[in-house]
């Protein structure tokens, strides 16, 4: 077994604390966050994380079951990069006057599907978004336009063979949910775990 | 309004829909509604609020005066190690909460249900470095099950019916409460308590799937070798007598892990001793051997493996625990049995055919034979003038029929007495086994006498660990703990110094440690005691202790270089355990 991208997707209550929670289950196997995203979900009250690390597969399914393990968590999935889709948002700032002279530029911005967020005379800021090589190739392309300032969010991801989250997610909203939440779910194989 | 339980002048108030209280009345109302009888605890300013609302609920609510708050919350494992209920502790801010870590740690590898009260500093002050102000929710965060900060008195009664919920089911563990002083203070409507049973992103226990216990019943009824090994879970689920009934349906060889013990009797037919580094000789060489091994609400403690990729390997794997987290972490299971052990057992019991195992059952006796022979033997009949630590438990049987309680420190005392006890009823061994923390004996010894007091309660200690907590003998004269002290004194570090001898070339480096005179230190807290190290006057000396109408400290000196014997060295497959 080697070491790959897995997406931890968790969802939970929206609690004061629980992000440290979290973030102990890995920093105490000395495992490195490669990216987090946290974020309300669709449903009020519950939050979704995202989390990407470098790890094999053994080490990730205990990982999980630690984080599904804790009380404020609802649910916990990890999936390899084959089995989601997953974009970064980037923003990159750059000198108005550099840029409009330069027509090359925007062809370039095209290219890479970048929007401008904000134009103003004394500087732009584009957006766009995609895996981390394509946001960072675009960093390479504006670095000689005089990029003034760059940033990327973390990983957010979408299971490809997800079934039934959103409805599933909103079972939760009801004071008690219905038997198939509370299903011995987790013995059986990955992809079927997706019942929420 | 039904668990409304205020202090006399309050109460007319209570005939209204709602009461004016204070958040510090709030909980103490949540204790009683949740039956808590006794609270280990030690005051300071940020908890000064409870405190005063404490005055009143006197005739109530025990509170025992510990002398550190380490002793307080080891006293709460005692208590509820033994008694099958949640423990209580309370502490202040800074220091106070500080002190609770290592218990803390030890109840949460040990999945002991506690609920500790920690007083904070005013909430307007969190964060700004105030007077005894320390980031309690971080700093305990890895060694809660759950934590919370309270700030306004309203959230008391719901925050303290989801603490005492978490920390006694599924797979139990502790909960700290962080409650800021104006909370204490703070004045609210309260309309009574209501005990939690439900949160939805928390699942105690599963329902059980029966195709799975199907699936463990297949391979059981089919195993020529099979055999079971449990842990603290049988317990803790409180799956004693079905747990009895599996043993006795399917008549397999069982083992217990150091917590595991007392769940069932010592003597149980088909008892075949303790597993684990200083275990039995038998059941750690056949873990090797068998061809289903069964393991029933334990975790696969390194301890109790040893070289894991040498464990079991011939083995189908059946596990069942109520912590999914478990299963599979350390030893791939063939089939997992995710649930609730008082659930699952009897459904498993159902499935199973009658059987036994005659000549598999001997083959553990031949191995116990051996064990016999080299270890036990000269270890409970030394033919030698020096007193060992195996006669004196031997006797400590003897005299108390298995029926006391016997909790333990950590060291070469604690592997002799649960090698060597006997043991009739459940939750009669304490001990701690996942931190192995010294110091731990004295004071939970304490919470076990509050948490079954109808029974013996002797703290077995070495002359280390003693020293680490001593000062809970002042706990004992004030509250008047009628337990017995046995120290087993090698004058050494025994533990560490074995490991010394044996790994390190006997360089004995800082393992000789010096002792005040114990009976002496006993007396000057009113507690009698002696010191015997001739062997004419052992039995005499345990009688006398046990029959002490009170406190008793009985110090024992015994060989300085024994060792504890089988072991599983470090690193090795527990089919290399030595004898010698
Ligand atoms: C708090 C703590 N510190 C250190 C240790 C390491 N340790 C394990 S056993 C042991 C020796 C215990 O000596 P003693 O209490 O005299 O008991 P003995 O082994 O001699 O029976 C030590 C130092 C520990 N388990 N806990």
């Amino acid at each position: 077994m080697s070491k790959q991208e897995y997406t931890i997707t968790v969802y939970t209550e929206n609690h004061i604390g629980l992000l440290n929670r979290i973030a102990i289950i890995f920093s105490r196997r000395k495992i490195n966050v490669e990216s987090l995203n946290t974020s309300p979900s669709e449903v009020a009250g519950i939050h979704r994380f995202t989390i990407v690390i470098n790890e094999v597969e053994d080490v990730v399914r205990k990982l999980v079951r630690q984080v599904e393990k804790q009380v404020e968590v609802l649910k916990a999935y990890y999936n390899t990069n084959d089995e989601i889709v997953w974009q970064e948002l980037a923003m990159y700032k750059v000198p108005t006057d550099e840029i409009a002279e330069k027509v090359k530029v925007e062809r370039l911005l095209r290219e890479y599907g970048a929007r401008a967020v904000v134009i103003r005379k004394d500087y732009t800021i584009f957006e766009t978004s995609g895996h981390r090589e394509e946001t960072d190739r675009l960093v390479q392309v504006l670095e000689p336009f005089g990029l003034i300032e760059f940033v990327r969010s973390a990983r957010v991801a979408i299971i490809k063979s997800s079934r039934g989250f959103h409805e599933k997610l909103k079972e939760f909203e009801a004071l008690r949910p219905g038997a198939n939440i509370v299903e011995n779910e987790f013995l059986d194989k990955q992809e079927e775990v997706f019942t929420m | 309004m039904d668990t409304l339980t205020l202090p006399k002048d309050k109460q007319t108030a209570a005939k209204q829909e709602t009461v004016e209280v204070t958040g510090s009345v709030a909980l103490l109302d949540a204790l009683i509604a949740e039956k808590v009888d006794t609270i280990f605890g030690y005051p300071g300013g940020a908890i000064m609020p409870i405190y005063d609302a404490l005055y009143d609920y006197n005739d109530r609510l025990k509170h025992v005066l510990v002398r550190h708050e380490q002793g307080g919350i080891h006293a709460g494992q005692g208590y509820a190690r033994t008694s099958g209920k949640v423990g209580v502790v309370f502490a202040t801010s800074g220091p106070g909460a500080t002190n609770l870590v290592t218990g803390l740690a030890d109840a949460m590898i040990d999945s002991t249900p506690l609920v500790c009260i920690t007083g904070q500093v005013f909430a307007h002050l969190l964060g700004t470095d105030a007077f005894q102000e320390t980031d309690v929710i971080n700093i305990t965060t890895p060694v809660t099950k759950w934590n919370y900060q309270v700030t306004d008195a309203t959230e008391i009664p719901a925050v303290i019916a989801k603490a005492f919920f978490i920390a006694g089911s599924g797979r139990p563990g502790p909960v700290l409460i962080d409650i800021t002083k104006n909370a204490q203070l703070q004045k609210f409507s309260y309309d009574g308590y209501k005990p939690c049973d439900y949160i939805r992103s928390y699942r105690p226990k599963p329902l059980v799937r029966k195709e799975y216990v199907q699936q463990a019943a297949d391979l059981i009824n089919k195993a020529e070798k099979p055999f079971v090994i449990f842990g603290q879970g049988v317990i803790l689920g409180k799956a004693e007598a079905e747990f009895k009934a599996f043993l006795q349906k399917s008549g397999i060889p069982a083992a217990w892990t150091i917590l595991g013990m007392s769940a069932i009797a010592t003597d149980h037919p088909q008892a075949v001793g303790m597993l684990g580094m200083h275990g039995n000789y038998g059941p750690n060489v056949l873990t090797n051997e068998c061809d289903v091994l069964i393991a029933i609400g334990m975790r696969f403690d390194d301890r109790v493996t040893g070289r894991l990729d040498k464990y079991a390997k011939q083995a189908k794997v059946i596990h069942l625990d109520i912590d999914p987290a478990e299963i599979d972490k350390n030893v791939k299971s063939t089939v997992p049995v995710w649930g609730d052990c008082k659930e699952t057992l009897p459904l498993l019991t159902e499935m199973i055919e009658p059987k036994v195992y005659p000549q598999w059952l001997q083959k553990f006796r031949d191995f116990e034979q051996q064990e016999q022979e080299i270890c036990i033997q000269p270890e409970l009949h030394p033919d030698t003038e020096i007193l060992t630590m195996g006669e004196v438990i031997n006797i400590l049987n003897d005299l108390t029929k298995g029926e006391a309680i016997v909790v333990t420190d950590v060291g070469q005392h604690q592997m002799v007495a649960c090698r060597y006890a006997k043991f009739t009823k459940t939750k009669s061994n304490i001990t701690s086994g996942g931190l192995g923390t010294m110091g731990f004996a004295l004071p939970a010894a304490i919470g076990a006498k509050f948490g079954d007091p109808a029974r013996t309660v002797v703290a077995v200690i070495g002359d280390g660990g003693f020293q680490m907590t001593l000062q809970e003998l002042g706990t004992i004269m004030q509250s008047k703990v009628n337990v017995k002290i046995l120290i087993l004194n090698n004058q050494f570090l025994g533990m560490v110094r074995q490991w010394q001898q044996l790994f390190h070339e006997r360089r004995y480096s800082f393992v000789d440690i010096t002792s005040p005179d114990f009976v002496q230190v006993a007396k000057g807290y009113g507690i009698s005691g002696q010191k015997v190290s001739e062997r004419e006057v052992l039995r005499g000396a345990l009688e006398t202790m046990l029959n002490h109408n009170g406190a008793y400290l009985l110090e024992v000196m015994v060989g300085k270089e024994n060792n504890v014997f089988p072991m599983v060295p470090q690193g090795c497959s527990v089919s290399e355990i030595r004898l010698k």
